[in-house]
């Protein structure tokens, strides 16, 4: 089932939660909703799943303007973040809900529910469990009967809020693997929320990046870790250094000083560059700096740079350096950016 | 076999090692505050009524008014407990739920029969429900007043704030996630409280309504006022204690009272019994 979201926009009182929030997401497509916490990440799953309503604009599944469909007609599938898991019920009866509490005239009889909560008890990797309560249960097994509870029901889109927030990393890993198969293996159009990149960026098909109520941008995880938009998306995804620069007749000036980098333009403007895109240099017109701090960092060298020309405040920097390079604490050094971006204003 | 003796009592101790400080004190107060407070006057009580001999107890015991009495009481009490546990639980709804214009009075309000002398209310109650009260003269000529109905009257007014109260936190605390789950999974709103809200408030119905229920079997100041105290039709066991007691008939109070005691005990314990049953089921241990 393909979603579309057509200019929406929630405000919870007078403050606006989503501000014009557009997507398209195909049938089949794993995403990722990535923000800091408030970006409004968790509002739009909410307002897909018909949790919340939203103050104006459109949600389509496929051709049905679904906007003012209640979250029973929808028919999604949410696991949210805590599991909310029913704690008085065994897990078969947890994983069998969305069937029994079905009109009599569309619900499965009892062998044909019970046939299908072990058919998903199976697909969740958690057969012989049927009879435990969810406080019997260890995190990631809660986690596997949310989901399976949510695939019950059929559902036309699958959302996940932080589906990995509570678990622990080795878990997180494993579950995050499986998660990804087990959508290969079902093709459902699955939509998760998560403030942590590295998950977003590893298990999503296309990530949707939010700060403050809006998209920043969307494309895959090459597109926004090497071709970021905004000034927001190149801080927010991985490392990176900002400096103030000025662009005059082609050249890249920091604190009045060329960088011996060019770039086409005029005025002032944020230059963004990532830790290991930077190469040393000798030459007089490239960055300079002390060497405040020098850590191994597995295979690279990390080294913390203080550069400033004179007369003007110091600028902290991280890069990366060979592990050969003669860097050392309190010395001066030089590098130049290889890779960068220049957002103009 | 020495050696297996010593192993069980030290596996056996009354003080489990514990960085919480003051087990002894604490233990210790508790026993001598109860003993002073309940265990003392109980066993006085008992003491009295063994007076008596178990001839004159089966005698009291199986007295025809006496029967009676207790019937009515713990009728009374039982059928103002389940209307309170229904009609405090909506009300507990309504309070933890929804914001509205006034719900700060009507949370106060709750505890009114808290603090109202109980004779208040049952003057107020029977005024009002009586043959030619507000109420009263309206449902004539079914009497609600001076019959068992007024008792059970009287019995919801004195217990509604303790089901309220004991039920209000817990549903203030429930987790709205698992409601939203249900939602998601296609349930309705019916089905959604029947399967998911009740199966996690009951054991604090149970408490809720163990207390009604043990205020309503105690209760006197209100109910002789409404209750009409005809013997054998609406006559409370404790006007029959007093009724005893204005005899001079102490060891008949008593040997009353114990009965009471008794059957209170027990049905305490059994709904104790099931609390703890429904905490292991509805998995809140």
């Amino acid at each position: 089932m393909d979603v579309k979201i057509n200019n929406i926009r929630k405000e919870f009182g007078r403050f606006p939660a989503l501000n014009d929030v557009s997507l398209k997401i195909a049938s089949g497509e794993l995403i990722a909703l990535l923000g800091p916490s408030g970006s409004g990440k968790t509002t739009l799953l909410r307002l897909i799943a018909g949790l919340d309503f939203p103050t104006a604009g459109q949600i389509f599944f496929g051709d049905e303007d679904a906007s003012h469909h209640s979250v029973q007609e929808r028919n999604v599938g949410f696991v949210f973040q805590s599991y909310a898991l029913f704690r008085h019920m065994t897990v078969a009866e947890n994983i069998g809900f969305g069937l029994k509490v079905r009109p009599a005239s569309t619900r499965p009889a009892k062998a044909e529910i019970r046939r299908r909560v072990s058919e998903l008890l199976d697909m969740v990797q958690l057969s012989g469990l049927e009879k435990r309560y969810p406080n019997q249960l260890s995190g990631g097994q809660r986690q596997r009967v949310a989901l399976a509870r949510a695939m019950a029901i059929e559902p036309r889109i699958l959302l996940l809020d932080e589906p990995f927030g509570a678990l622990d990393a080795k878990v997180r890993k494993e579950l995050r693997r499986w998660l990804r198969e087990f959508h290969d293996r079902t093709g459902h159009t699955t939509v998760f929320v998560t403030h942590d990149q590295e998950e977003a960026l590893e298990l999503a098909d296309r990530v949707v990046v939010m700060s403050q109520g809006k998209i920043e941008q969307v494309g895959s995880a090459d597109d926004v870790y090497d071709r970021p938009s905004s000034p927001f998306v190149f801080s927010f995804i991985g490392e990176s250094t900002q400096l103030p620069v000025e662009l005059k007749s082609g050249t890249v000036l920091f604190q009045g000083e060329p960088l011996g980098i060019t770039e086409a333009g005029e005025g002032p403007g944020q230059m963004f560059f990532r830790p290991e895109d930077v190469e040393l240099s000798q030459a007089y017109d490239a960055l300079s700096g002390k060497v405040t701090a020098c850590r191994r960092l597995a295979g690279t060298r990390i080294a913390e740079i203080d550069i400033a020309n004179h007369g003007h405040a110091p600028y902290h920097v991280e890069i990366e350096v060979p592990l050969h390079a003669p860097v050392e604490l309190g010395s001066d050094i030089r590098f130049r950016p290889t890779r960068w971006k220049i957002f103009r204003g | 076999m020495t050696h297996s003796a010593t192993a069980s009592t030290a596996r056996w101790r009354l003080k489990q090692p514990s960085i919480i400080p003051g087990f002894g004190m604490t233990l210790g107060f508790s026993l001598a505050y109860l003993s002073l407070i309940i265990l003392i006057p109980v066993a006085g009580l008992l003491w009295r009524t063994a007076g008596l001999g178990w001839g004159g107890f089966f005698a009291v015991l199986t007295d025809y008014r006496t029967l009676r009495a207790l019937y009515i009481s713990f009728g009374t009490a039982f059928l103002a407990a389940i209307v309170n546990v229904v009609f405090g639980t909506l009300v507990a709804w309504i309070l933890s739920r929804y914001n509205f214009p006034g719900r700060r009075l009507i949370d106060a309000m709750v505890d009114l029969p808290f603090a109202l002398p109980t004779a208040v209310a049952g003057i107020a109650l029977a005024a009002l429900y009586g043959p030619n009260g507000w109420i009263g003269s309206f449902f004539m000529p079914f009497r609600i007043a001076f019959t068992p109905l007024g008792i059970v009257v009287a019995l919801i007014f004195i217990g509604l704030p303790f089901v309220v109260r004991t039920v209000q936190p817990v549903m203030e605390e429930l987790d709205r996630e698992m409601e939203e789950a249900a939602a998601t999974l296609g349930a309705n709103r019916l089905q959604t409280i029947v399967s998911i809200v009740l199966p996690a408030l009951t054991p604090a119905l149970l408490t809720g309504f163990a207390l009604a229920f043990a205020r309503g079997v105690g209760e006197y100041g209100s109910v002789v006022f409404i209750a009409g105290n005809i013997p054998y039709v609406s006559e409370i066991a404790p006007l029959l204690i007093v009724i005893r007691l204005e005899e001079f008939n102490y060891a008949g109070a008593t040997a009353v009272a114990t009965i009471m005691l008794i059957i209170s005990f027990v049905m305490l314990f059994v709904i104790n019994f099931i609390q703890a049953w429904s905490r292991r089921r509805y998995g809140n241990g």
